[in-house]
C-alpha cells in the first residue's frame, strides 16, 4: 500500500503551541532518554559485579565532564517523567481534565521537576 | 444493534487487538516505580560514599538486593512498554516495525537479566 503522496489533514502545526503539548512530547522524550539511562544503570551494576578495577573505570568515566552532564540530564528527565507520570495517573483516575487544570498541573510539574532535581544534587 | 461479533465482545480486544493489557501494565509498573525509584534515589543519598566498598556492601545487603532486583525487572518492563509505543508510532513499514518490536523485547530482557546477574553475583558473594 503506497500512501506517500496522499494529502494529510492539518495536524499539530495549525495550533498555537500550548504548554500542555510541550509536556506531552517531553514525557515521551524523557522516557526514551531514561531507557538509555537504564543501559548505564545496568553497566554501573555490572561494573561493580566485575570487581574494584572495573568499578573504578566506570565511576571515573561518569565523573568526567560529559558523564556529570549526562547524570544531571538523566536526573532531570527522571524527576520530570516521575512528576508528569503522576499527572497522567491523576488523569487516569478521572481528575483534572479541564483546560485550565491541565495548564496549572503542567506548570506544577515543571516547578516540581526543577526543585526536585536541584534538591537532589544539593543533598548528594 | 451492535455489529460486533459475540467472540469479539468476549475477547474485548478492541481495534488495537490486545485490549487494555499494555495500558494497564504501564500504569501498574509506573506506580511500582514511584516506590522503587524513590527508594533507589533515597538509598544513594544515604551511602557514605560511592566508593567500591560502600557501593558493593550496600548492594549485597539483603533488603537492598531484593529491592534492586525488583527495580531492575520493573524498570526494564516499563521501559520496554514505553519504547514499544514509540516504535509503533514512528517506525514505518510492517516488517521493519515487527523486527524493531521484537528487538526491543529481546534487548530489554537482556538488560533485566544482566542487572539480575550483576546484583546476584554481588549479593551471593562471587568473590567480588
Amino acid at each position: 500500500m503506497n500512501n506517500a503522496g496522499r494529502p494529510l489533514s492539518p495536524h499539530l502545526t495549525v495550533y498555537r503551541w500550548p504548554i500542555t503539548m510541550t509536556l506531552s512530547i517531553l514525557h515521551r522524550m524523557s522516557g526514551v532518554a531514561l531507557s538509555a539511562g537504564l543501559i548505564v544503570l545496568v553497566l554501573w551494576l555490572d561494573s561493580a559485579a566485575r570487581g574494584a578495577n572495573s568499578y573504578r573505570d566506570f565511576t571515573d568515566l561518569m565523573q568526567s565532564a560529559l558523564g556529570r552532564l549526562l547524570l544531571v540530564a538523566w536526573s532531570f528527565a527522571f524527576f520530570f517523567h516521575l512528576a508528569n507520570g503522576v499527572r497522567h495517573l491523576v488523569w487516569d483516575a478521572g481528575y483534572g481534565f479541564e483546560k485550565h487544570q491541565a495548564r496549572v498541573s503542567a506548570w506544577f510539574v515543571i516547578i516540581a521537576t526543577i526543585l526536585l532535581t536541584a534538591a537532589y544534587w544539593l543533598a548528594l | 444493534m451492535s455489529m460486533r461479533t459475540p467472540l469479539g465482545k468476549v475477547l474485548g480486544a478492541g481495534s488495537a487487538k490486545d485490549g487494555t493489557a499494555h495500558w494497564w501494565a504501564q500504569r501498574v509498573t509506573a506506580a511500582a516505580l514511584l516506590v522503587l525509584g524513590a527508594w533507589f534515589l533515597w538509598s544513594l543519598l544515604q551511602l557514605d560514599s560511592l566508593d567500591y566498598a560502600d557501593f558493593v556492601s550496600w548492594i549485597g545487603a539483603p533488603f537492598s538486593s531484593v529491592m534492586l532486583l525488583l527495580l531492575a525487572v520493573t524498570l526494564s518492563y516499563h521501559s520496554s512498554l514505553g519504547v514499544q509505543v514509540v516504535i509503533e508510532d514512528y517506525v514505518q513499514g510492517s516488517m521493519t516495525k515487527v523486527i524493531s518490536l521484537i528487538l526491543n523485547k529481546f534487548f530489554h530482557y537482556f538488560l533485566a537479566a544482566a542487572a539480575l546477574v550483576a546484583v546476584l553475583r554481588i549479593a551471593l558473594g562471587d568473590g567480588a
